[in-house]
């Protein structure tokens, strides 16, 4: 019962830093930083029990602790997004003492078990590994726990099904599914021309060569701006740019660049005619 | 020896170890580089267009001058992000995936030229191998999620919530078609796995498992028509958004890397791993089966696998979010569960019970024919369900608004109350009294003009 060289070193390494981890899960500020030092620990528990020989619980470990448990964890963490901003009020009255009570009970059962267990002689690891080391689990918790192994199954299956039974919701309309909602469409632009709309995604918003922002109208097939193609919280919001206003500015720009080209003196002083005319140069 | 593994790693010493390691990292590395020639090419060639043909021979060069503009470009930090998780992230992506092809035999015993050495062409084994590549897999999902979090940015977070959700679904699905492996190979180690696959590749016995395998490993290394969580029509690029320069390389060479692993491990189990196909393994007395010549097969199935990604990735469109889960959900995982049942009796039946297999194939193909002919004349009672709910004005015509005054809550596909002088059908909740109708002339459904239009955008 030695330990090699190695293997001290290892834990020489990996032990500090699992202290140093595990008490930033206490003391780190967001809930996400404490995750990733609980994984930490995880990871580094792992390879401890892979280097004691067993390398199937340290590789179980990591599969179902780090990789699904921590990892639901991590997930709830950010869609709920637990920030330092969270709040200590208690909602369940003496939630406090209750947790203390039933964690000194906790403690008072593990401690009687663990003084009062008796263990067999070592047989060693060679002995215990000899078919493999996930064999030898398998004959252990198979052959002499199977009771235990069911009973712990039936338990976790009913809380899987407790957990799908709360959560169950009755549906009270029929399901609209993407077929549906199609044939509803067509089917309004049948029965109701007032309320029609197009069957097609809306008209993006305008492009032009200066400006392609969302405020501004696109230009239809017949030169006429679609109202539509602005989104509708810019129109209610009467922040809606006409398209003669864009395009008078476009005229002015290309005056400014190159004012030898154009006329002076009708872009400037009339914008809606210039306006009009690059309408129709678009159209 | 290893009890239970079949590579020989005796004769290894610690300068052997570190070869084998700086080979295996230097063959990722410019597999990479490749494999991202190699896909941009193969797609081009299957969208009719040449692809990248200029950087030196047929291209080759193209992606080395994109490796060397991500290094060289400037390194921006978001300033609203987490500044060591956003650093730590694209490395521990990198890390989890370069671990993966440790356990990954490229070939049995070879014997390194001008010397009598041996050693097993593989960096080490174990007997839970195959476990410890899941394992690595699933801590490299926590770059993806950890690095879209630290961005401090919608998009990034909302990447990586899919692809916790996506991976971890599609894990499961994986895991189960491992265990038909197991459960055949009698081992969870890489090297007997290949052993066990001598007389015939499993990937014949386990097709289910191995299809769901394929699916799921798609689905696993985010590539599409599953790549949700870098969905540039939805998500901008998900969680690598605001990555740039070498911190986004790192992501790209790990989803790179995380395709030849995935690619690497579908050989290995299923694939009959080194050994050579059919007409060639009866060459010279399998002569084609010992020496360097295994790793040629073994690239061989692992870059036939990666064609089978650009492939898919050519031909199929992105799937729906909603559809994507429902698929990994409610067909992948039942279809592995079920499969590990059956094969789990079928080889209790062969080992324990002592079933020969001339039987039990007979058996299994009786059973077969006669659910395929159960199924096919079984009376057809499904009545189509678009005809159940989906009638031609089915939605304004049956539903319980008929009734003049009442507001069908649901018209806009989620419960709104109902206006002043309007009121509800009953509850169809069971137990309930029914409301008394108020007969006062409501407006009806009505739903704003503009609220249509805007759910039409």
């Amino acid at each position: 019962m030695t330990t090699s060289g190695g293997e001290a070193a290892l834990f020489a390494v990996l032990a500090p830093l699992m202290v140093i981890a595990a008490l930033g899960l206490l003391f780190a500020r967001r809930a996400v930083h404490a995750a990733i030092c609980v994984v930490f620990v995880m990871v580094s528990l792992a390879i401890l029990y892979v280097a004691n020989e067993a390398p199937f619980l340290g590789i179980v470990q990591v599969v179902v602790y780090t990789g699904a448990v921590m990892m639901l964890f991590l997930f709830v963490l950010m869609l709920v997004g637990v920030d330092a901003a969270d709040s200590l009020t208690e909602t369940i009255r003496g939630q406090r003492w209750i947790g203390v009570l039933l964690g000194a009970g906790l403690l008072a059962v593990l401690l009687g078990v663990i003084t009062r267990a008796t263990f067999p002689p070592a047989v060693g690891l060679e002995a215990a590994n000899a078919a493999t080391n996930p064999e030898g689990l398998a004959a252990v918790l198979f052959g002499d726990y199977v009771l235990a192994m069911e009973v712990v199954g039936v338990l976790l299956v009913t809380a899987a099904l407790a957990g799908l039974v709360l959560t169950h919701r009755r549906r009270l309309g029929p399901r609209r599914t993407q077929r549906l909602q199609a044939r509803e469409r067509v089917a309004q632009m049948a029965v109701d021309p007032a309320r029609r709309r197009p069957l097609t995604p809306l008209p993006a918003p305008g492009v032009y060569a200066q400006n392609n922002a969302m405020d501004t109208p696109a230009l239809g097939p017949d030169g006429q701006p679609l109202e539509h193609s602005v989104p509708r919280v810019l129109r209610i919001r009467g922040q809606r740019r006409s398209p003669v206003a864009v395009l008078g500015a476009q005229e002015t720009l290309v005056q400014r660049i190159a004012p030898e080209d154009v006329p002076a003196e009708g872009a400037r002083e009339v914008p809606g005619a210039g306006a009009d005319s690059t309408e129709g140069e678009t159209r | 020896m290893i009890p239970g593994v079949a590579a020989d790693f005796s004769q290894d010493t610690f300068v052997t170890y570190l070869v084998k390691a700086v080979l295996i990292i230097v063959f990722l590395l410019t597999s990479v580089l490749v494999a991202i020639w190699f896909e941009r090419r193969v797609v081009a060639r299957m969208q009719v267009r040449p692809g990248p043909n200029v950087h030196g021979p047929f291209g080759l060069l193209q992606s080395l001058a994109d490796a060397m503009k991500l290094l060289l470009k400037e390194d921006v930090n978001v300033t609203a992000a987490d500044r060591i998780v956003y650093l730590l992230a694209p490395m521990v992506s990198v890390f989890c995936s370069l671990l993966v092809f440790a356990v990954v035999p490229f070939g049995p015993e070879v014997t390194i030229p001008f010397t009598d050495f041996t050693t097993p062409a593989q960096l080490t084994d174990f007997p839970v191998a195959v476990l410890y590549v899941l394992a690595c897999a699933s801590l490299g999902v926590y770059g993806i999620v950890l690095g879209g979090w630290s961005s401090g940015s919608t998009y990034p977070l909302l990447g990586s919530v899919r692809s916790t959700a996506q991976v971890i679904s599609y894990e499961l699905a994986m895991g189960l078609s491992l265990v038909s492996v197991f459960i055949l190979a009698g081992s969870m180690s890489t090297s007997t796995i290949v052993e066990g696959q001598q007389s015939i590749w499993f990937f014949l016995p386990l097709l289910p498992a191995f299809v769901v395998y394929v699916i799921s490993m798609i689905g696993e290394t985010n590539r599409l028509p599953f790549d949700l969580p870098e969905a540039e029509g939805e998500l901008v690029s998900g969680y690598m958004t605001e990555y740039s320069s070498m911190k986004f390389a790192w992501f790209f060479l790990a989803e790179y890397i995380n395709m030849l692993n995935v690619s690497a491990i579908a050989t290995t189990l299923f694939l009959g791993g080194w050994r050579a196909p059919w007409p060639l393994s009866a060459v010279g007395d399998g002569v084609l089966n010992t020496g360097w010549w295994p790793i040629l097969w073994f690239l061989a199935k692992v870059w036939l696998l990666m064609f089978v990604f650009v492939w898919v990735r050519g031909t199929l469109l992105r799937l729906r979010y909603d559809q994507f889960m429902v698929f990994g959900w409610k067909v992948l995982i039942p279809v592995a569960l079920a499969w590990v049942v059956v094969l789990a009796v079928v080889q209790w039946f062969r080992l324990d019970a002592g079933v020969s297999r001339t039987v039990l194939v007979a058996v299994i193909l009786g059973v077969g024919l006669a659910a395929v002919a159960l199924v096919s004349l079984w009376p057809d009672r499904r009545r189509s369900p678009e005809h159940d709910d989906a009638g031609p004005g089915s939605e304004a015509g049956t539903a319980p608004s008929s009734a003049p005054g009442t507001v069908d809550a649901f018209a806009g596909g989620y419960p709104v109350p109902p206006l002043p002088g309007q009121s509800l059908p009953p509850s169809p909740r069971a137990g309930r009294r029914p409301v008394e109708h108020v007969p006062a002339g409501g407006a009806g459904p009505d739903t704003p003009h503009d609220d249509v239009e805007e759910g039409a955008r």
